[in-house]
């Protein structure tokens, strides 16, 4: 462990490559945190299958792919599928608990995430699957630093379309019902929006855009039916660090925590490296609670 | 009479607003003090900071001539400085007898005593200050299923049962039945008299709290505006001003 | 007279079936076993849930405290097999509760769904950690000692030490409930800022009770190691898919808050899926998710809370005495 601390200081290039590696895949978490932060703001429920979402729209860029699309097609493909997905979860489960103490949506959730989560099982198998997309790889440092294209490419799409999501909130008509909702949903549906629907597309939007995550993760990285929960936990974590309504704090918080992983991972050993997020996501929580305490108050 | 509570120079800001702004008032051992305002003046959030609820941004406060505004609420508790609340909090999901006996004044020892079996006395008490607020018919019922009004009574039932030296009772008589009302001012009374609790009352009806306390405090934009007898203070053309300026 | 005489006949009936059940029906000691210890878990985690309010994802974290410190005194104790098995059992729940007091500093302090995501954190590092650490032997789990004895033996004893567990959880928990500690309990389940400000020690509250639960759990994850004779991180001591969230659902099945919802819960629970799961091959944990989400939606207050709320004379809440 000490060692491997060490090996960073004697190699800064090594340094880079893994916190450069680890960036990338934090603009996969910036997404998924988007949405997590989207739904919890408007819908006021914390979605614990945020992370089945992610997961199974790896699986639909897999199966996409298998089908003999083009493998880049699996990025749109999956962000439908998961947004027909997440429209029928909301109509099924969701629209049950959205008025419900926050506990019974969390659980609802969670049970939703076994559901997923086991019937991925069943269908796809319990192996991790990568999908390949032909690029190359990318040389830095006189070929100190490894970057594959995919993961680089991965990373601009990830936040090109939190910029979308961005603009799309702040620009369009619906964009702009879901943030009326979200201030003051009573308010709301007095100027006449259906703030039903305005759920079910929020929750929709969301698992879509989850979706469209988990297909630039099975490119660039890999997926399997437990991978869910880990990124449920990143993308909790991200928002209470950064705030539900603050996207730059969102996007620092993200790749931050990409880059963090990795050099941690790197420093423990990668059998650690979930188990570093978990914890992570406990201390970031109780230290943020006894700042709180000591103005005599909790976090809400 | 000696000063049990003194409030000196305190200022409570929520972001930008100044709730309280350098309010100093005092309340003497025994009395039955009133704090009068309109509505946001400030009132409950001044109740809030002498019992520890959340911290302050300047100022003392004094009780029993120590400073107690860097304690929290449940030490300040402990040392016999109660508050009931404007929206009444009870424990809903529990029998109103339960609620009162987890009131009991020796749950404020530590967590040993709750083992021990609350003795004959406690229990008599609790039954008879249920019956004092006229809720001992309503005791096996959970306390959530009460009415508003009786929720409130069951509250300072609570309060009194903890046997506080001082409590702070924000707006007692809202939401109680007027026929009630004039039984409430009375029980207050006796509660002052018989068991000695020192009472600091904030209360929005004017009758009651003119027959009710010995003397008044009256805030405005979260500064005192004026204090003295119920009558002085009915007569200063400043309160006359803040009440008719605020309809 | 009769109604206690009605009582005690009932308490005897139901003590000598329990005592006779092994050997009534052979066949299903182990599924009775399993229900003792689904017994213990429902109670341990209503005690948090149900009667404290905070809603734990993580208390198998507990459970698998004790399976692993039971198993390394085992393996490494040198002692004989029952001199073992009871340190390390009386260990692992040491261990367990410490844990719990430790992590409550922090913990304990998160309200609401924040306490319910921070435990669920727990609860998984752990396993992950477990899972990566050689020393409890990484992903490839630990064995215990072998049971000295005959397969029959090994099953009734097991039996019997479950059984006793959950009556000792069962008993600690009526009469703590039957205290002003139990009444405390309820109180910051009910409005913690309230009860901070009657003068209550509400962290030390917190902090016994959680240790409490930790403590039985720990018991019967040390007990359940054995039982099971092979600890996997992931799929037994901290098996968060599993135990973990059948925990939750056995409490919320029964009727949180209550003393005999959890016991309801277990075994309703525990029948159901020894009856059912089987001809579901495979697609068990599914099942469970759609359990989990049916019954947090259409049926959140549980059998117990339903029979209350229909029949409030004969269920606990009273109705109005005049
Ligand atoms: N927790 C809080 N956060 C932000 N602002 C607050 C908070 N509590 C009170 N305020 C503000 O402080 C001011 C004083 O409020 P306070 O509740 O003390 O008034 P009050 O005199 O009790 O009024 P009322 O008679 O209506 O009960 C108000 O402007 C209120 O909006
Ligand atoms: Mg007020």
């Amino acid at each position: 462990m000490i060692d491997n601390f060490l090996l960073l200081f004697d190699y800064p290039v090594l340094s880079a490559d893994l916190a450069l590696n680890g960036l990338l895949i934090g603009a996969v978490f910036v997404l998924a945190a988007f949405g997590m932060a989207l739904v919890w703001g408007v819908l006021n429920i914390i979605n614990i299958v945020q992370g089945e979402f992610v997961m199974l729209g790896g699986f639909v860029a897999l199966m996409a792919a298998e089908a003999g699309l083009p493998v880049l097609l699996g990025i749109p493909i999956a962000a439908l599928a998961l947004f027909i997905l997440g429209w029928g979860l909301y109509r099924l489960v969701i629209f049950r608990v959205i008025d419900r103490d926050l506990f019974v949506s969390v659980l609802a959730t969670f049970g939703l995430s076994i559901v997923l989560q086991q019937l991925s099982n069943e269908l796809f198998g319990a192996d991790v699957r990568t999908l390949e997309a032909g690029l190359g790889t990318l040389l830095l440092f006189d070929g100190a630093v490894a970057l594959a294209q995919i993961k680089v490419l991965a990373f601009f799409l990830a936040l090109g379309l939190g910029l979308l999501l961005w603009l799309f909130l702040k620009y369009s008509r619906l964009g702009q019902a879901i943030r009326a909702t979200a201030q003051n949903p009573r308010a709301a549906s007095i100027l006449g929006i259906d703030t039903d629907r305005v759920y079910a597309a929020t929750y929709a939007l969301n698992a879509a855009l989850c979706g469209a995550a988990g297909a630039l993760v099975v490119m660039a990285w890999a997926i399997h039916p437990y991978i869910g929960l880990p990124y449920t936990v990143r993308s909790f974590l991200i928002v209470i660090v950064a705030g539900v309504g603050n996207i730059g704090a969102v996007v620092a918080a993200g790749l931050g925590l990409g880059a963090f992983e990795n050099v941690a991972g790197f420093i423990f050993g990668t059998e650690y490296q979930i188990a570093l997020v978990f914890l992570l996501m406990v201390a970031v929580l109780v230290w943020r609670n006894l700042r709180l305490q000591r103005k005599r108050m909790y976090l809400k | 009479m000696s000063l049990l509570l003194d409030v000196k120079g305190v200022t409570k800001r929520f972001g930008g607003v100044v709730a309280n702004d350098a309010v100093s008032l005092s309340v003497r051992e025994g009395e039955i003090a009133g704090l009068i305002g309109p509505n946001g003046s400030g009132k409950t959030t001044l109740f809030s900071s002498i019992v520890g609820a959340h911290p302050i941004d300047a100022g003392a406060i004094l009780y029993e001539g120590r400073d107690i505004s860097s304690l929290r609420i449940s030490e300040i508790a402990r040392r016999g400085l109660t508050r009931t609340y404007q929206q009444t909090r009870i424990y809903g999901q529990m029998p109103v007898i339960d609620n009162m006996r987890i009131s009991a004044p020796d749950v404020k020892e530590g967590i040993l005593p709750l083992f021990r079996r609350a003795g004959r006395a406690s229990e008599a008490r609790a039954r008879d200050l249920l019956s004092f607020v006229g809720l001992y018919e309503k005791r096996d019922l959970l306390a959530g299923s009460l009415s508003f009004g009786q929720q409130k009574l069951l509250e300072f039932a609570m309060a009194l049962m903890s046997e506080p030296k001082m409590l702070l009772l924000d707006e007692p008589t809202a939401g109680i039945n007027p026929t009630l009302i004039n039984g409430l001012i009375d029980r207050l009374k006796r509660a002052n008299k018989e068991f000695g609790v020192t009472l600091f009352v904030i209360e929005h009806n004017m009758r009651v709290i003119m027959n009710l306390a010995d003397r008044i405090t009256c805030l405005a934009h979260g500064q005192v505006l004026a204090s003295g007898t119920p009558d002085e203070v009915r007569e200063d053309p400043r309160v006359l001003d803040a009440y008719l300026g605020a309809q | 007279m009769s109604r206690s005489a009605a009582r005690y006949a009932a308490i005897g009936g139901a003590g000598l079936l329990v005592l006779a059940a092994p050997f009534l029906a052979p066949a299903f000691v182990t599924q009775f076993t399993f229900l003792w210890l689904m017994i213990v878990f429902a109670l341990t985690w209503d005690l948090m849930g149900g009667q404290l309010g905070y809603n734990s994802f993580g208390n198998i974290l507990f459970f698998g405290i004790g399976a692993y410190a039971c198993a390394v005194f085992q393996r490494d104790s040198g002692l004989g097999y029952y001199e073992a098995l009871a340190l390390g059992a009386a260990l692992g729940g040491v261990l367990a509760a410490a844990a719990a007091a430790f992590l409550g500093l922090g913990i304990l302090g998160l309200r609401g769904h924040y306490f319910a995501i921070g435990t669920l954190g727990l609860g998984i590092a752990a396993g992950e950690i477990a899972g990566g650490w050689d020393y409890v032997g990484a992903g490839s789990g630990m064995t215990v000692p072998l049971f000295p004895g005959a397969l029959e033996l090994r099953s009734l004893f097991f039996y019997f030490t479950l059984a006793a567990l959950a009556l000792a959880t069962f008993l600690t928990l009526r009469w703590l409930y039957g205290t002003r500690f139990g009444l405390a309990l309820n109180a910051v389940r009910d409005d913690e800022d309230k009860a901070e400000a009657m003068g209550l020690y509400t962290a030390r509250l917190k902090t016994a009770a959680w240790s409490l639960s930790a403590f039985f759990l720990g018991i019967s994850g040390a007990l359940a190691g054995n039982l099971i004779g092979f600890i996997d991180p992931r799929d037994v001591a901290f098996a968060g898919a599993t135990y973990g969230v059948w925990m939750v659902l056995m409490a919320i099945l029964g009727g949180k808050g209550t003393l005999w919802g959890p016991v309801i819960g277990a075994a309703v629970f525990h029948i159901t899926q020894e009856i059912f799961w089987t001809y579901l091959l495979g697609w068990q944990r599914v099942a469970l998710g759609l359990l989990i989400v049916a019954i947090v939606v259409f049926f959140p207050q549980g059998i117990l809370g339903t029979l209350r709320e229909k029949f409030p004379g004969r269920f606990g809440s009273k109705a109005e005495v005049q």
